[in-house]
């Protein structure tokens, strides 16, 4: 099954940089397949208003469903992956 | 601080609070209306965007974080605001930012809004918007439970509205009528300019008002304003239009409906004048406004009544049994007549309501039976205000107006309307009752008459088949205004004055 998840984040920011970092190295831990696609909101703003998007940066789990969403910089990923509801290979430490 | 004459405004869509901020918003700034649930911020929200949308072709976003667009439609549509004709348009847009719970968002570390900054900017880009609207702030950033990137965020927000350029309005929930603004703490701090909106409960009465609590650097009306929320209109704050007694004062006469009371006031009433009249119950007041209205429509002049005692029916029998014909002035068009109870509506929706009539029959005559009726359903405070509206708003439109008010008691004594009217007036008149050796004649005084001479005596008058009769002075006769007459002891029977007057006649 593959995981596709949205990440929402505004610019490149450090913020924005430790988003994706967190968020990546969570679905490389966890996940044996998934998609990840950034959004620069500040650039497609149109995608923002369409998934209904006011914080960022905001990941939304869009594969499967139901949709899942949380918002942050993911300073804690495994707060992240059960918010998220990821399934994790060895158990939540 | 900039002068306010550098400051560029933006009409605010409400009628009456342009006047207080003398001209509107300052163009490009934020502001924050502030107030408890059910004050009217969404409405005055929905009502800053569309006049600008509507009146000047400003194009507008509206943000809407409580009630879904769907909502917000059918709420405008039943004040009369059609948003999806504006929204075909490309004049009006909405931003969604409601809370969906089927989308729960949990917060894992450092966030903040620059996406739905980013939705704001991109819709205002599109569209050329000059005006949005945030409602409510309060339900947007309460979700979040970090108070410390709210209060930071709140900053952000309006700090890149004033950047867009846009003239804003961001509202905001208050848990209690005084103190915090806002629940954050720092919501009036954020913001260049706040407005409170309240709805209090005054002696029993509902009432709304508005307070503009600061504008940065402009010059405005200060103290609360009285408002109504009216279908068809939203809010209209009844501002004391004209109060700085610039209104121009005419000179011309009209005929009084009485040729007597003509000739008493030197000439007739003034064309742009109030009056008022006071008596006990039953001593004529109703008559006095017949003739007065009568004097008017029978020559053609068009002659507006609000009864709030009697019904149309009522009226237009006591007119019939004095030989007046309203149902044929009626018909000829030179009389209309606007009969409702008083407590049908709020006092500020009665001022609305005859200011629309007024509006739209445009009447040179305008009589209000009575005023009395109307004091019983406010506040003093209420009706002082509303006095002051009324009595503004006639002037400016040089009509004579003639209003009624009743005396507590039966012989004499002067009633609260008019402690509470008498200096918005311009003439006052007087129907006493006067016991005369047993005998209830009835006295009709005119006691002021701004800008000319007048009769100062208490004449006597009777009621016939056509009407009023005002007859000659009563002689011999003291203290009929405070309701104890006393005859002069040398006069004290009429056969004394007879023979007196035979006295004279021998001698002469």
């Amino acid at each position: 099954m593959t995981f596709v998840l949205h990440l929402y984040v505004a610019g490149d920011t450090p913020r924005s940089a430790r988003a994706i970092a967190n968020l990546r190295a969570l679905c490389a831990r966890e996940l044996d397949d998934f998609e990840l696609e950034v959004i620069d909101v500040l650039q497609r703003p149109d995608l923002a208003e369409q998934a209904s998007v006011l914080a960022t940066p905001l990941v939304i789990r869009v594969e499967p469903g139901p949709q899942r969403r949380a918002v942050g910089d993911f300073s804690d990923v495994n707060r992240l992956a059960s918010a998220i509801d990821l399934p994790t290979k060895e158990g939540l430490s | 601080m900039t002068s306010s004459a550098a400051i560029s405004k933006v009409p605010t869509g409400h009628s009456g609070l342009d006047h207080i901020l003398r001209g509107g918003f300052p163009r490009g700034r934020t502001t924050l209306v502030s107030g408890t649930a059910g004050a009217g911020k969404t409405i005055f929200a929905l009502q800053f965007l569309y006049g600008g949308t509507r009146e000047y072709g400003d194009a507008s976003v509206f943000v809407t974080c409580e009630e879904t667009p769907t909502t917000i439609r059918d709420n405008a549509a039943s004040l009369g605001f059609d948003l999806e004709r504006l929204e075909i348009d490309g004049q009006w847009t909405f931003i969604d930012a409601t809370y969906d719970p089927g989308q729960e968002e949990e917060v894992i570390g450092a966030f903040d809004f620059s996406a739905l900054i980013a939705r704001i900017q991109h819709a205002v880009d599109r569209t050329g918007a000059t005006r949005v609207a945030i409602d409510s702030l309060g339900a947007l950033l309460t979700r979040y439970e970090d108070a410390h990137t709210v209060r930071r965020e709140m900053l952000r927000l309006s700090n890149a509205l004033r950047g867009m350029g846009v003239t804003s309005v961001l509202t905001n929930e208050r848990s209690e009528m005084s103190g915090e603004i806002g629940r954050f703490g720092v919501e009036e701090y954020v913001c260049d300019n706040v407005l409170i909106l309240r709805y209090t409960l005054d002696e029993e009465s509902r009432r709304r008002t508005l307070e503009v609590l600061k504008m940065r650097g402009v010059d405005h009306l200060t103290g609360e304003f009285p408002f109504t929320i009216l279908p068809g209109e939203g809010i209209v704050i009844l501002t004391l239009e004209g109060t700085n007694l610039t209104a121009e004062s005419s000179t011309e006469r009209i005929h009084s409906g009485l040729v007597e009371l003509d000739e008493m006031c030197n000439g007739g009433m003034f064309r742009d004048s109030v009056s008022l009249v006071s008596g006990a119950t039953g001593t004529g007041k109703t008559l006095l406004v017949t003739e007065f209205i009568d004097g008017g429509a029978s020559r053609g002049e068009r002659s507006l009544i609000f009864s709030f005692e009697e019904s149309r029916s009522q009226l237009f029998r006591n007119a019939a049994g004095w030989g007046r014909d309203f149902a044929a002035l009626e018909a000829e068009g030179t009389l209309r007549v606007e009969a409702i109870y008083p407590e049908m509506r709020s006092l500020e929706d009665h001022l609305v309501a005859i200011m629309h009539a007024v509006e739209e029959y445009q009447p040179t005559r305008v009589a209000i039976d009575s005023l009395s009726a109307l004091e019983r359903i406010a506040s003093q405070r209420g009706f002082r205000e509303f006095l002051i509206g009324l009595t503004s708003f006639i002037k400016h439109r040089q009509i004579a107006a003639l209003m009624t008010a009743t005396a507590r008691t039966l012989l004499g004594g002067e009633s609260l309307t008019e402690a509470h009217i008498s200096t918005l007036t311009d003439m006052i008149m007087v129907l006493r009752y006067v016991e005369m050796a047993g005998e209830v004649r009835r006295g009709f005084a005119v006691l002021k008459l701004r800008g000319s001479t007048h009769d100062k005596m208490i004449h006597e008058f009777t009621v016939d088949g056509s009407g009023m009769r005002i007859g000659s002075p009563f002689r011999g006769v003291t203290g009929i205004l405070s309701g104890n007459p006393q005859h002069h002891a040398e006069a004290a029977t009429d056969l004394e004055l007879v023979s007196r007057m035979f006295d004279d006649e021998d001698g002469a």
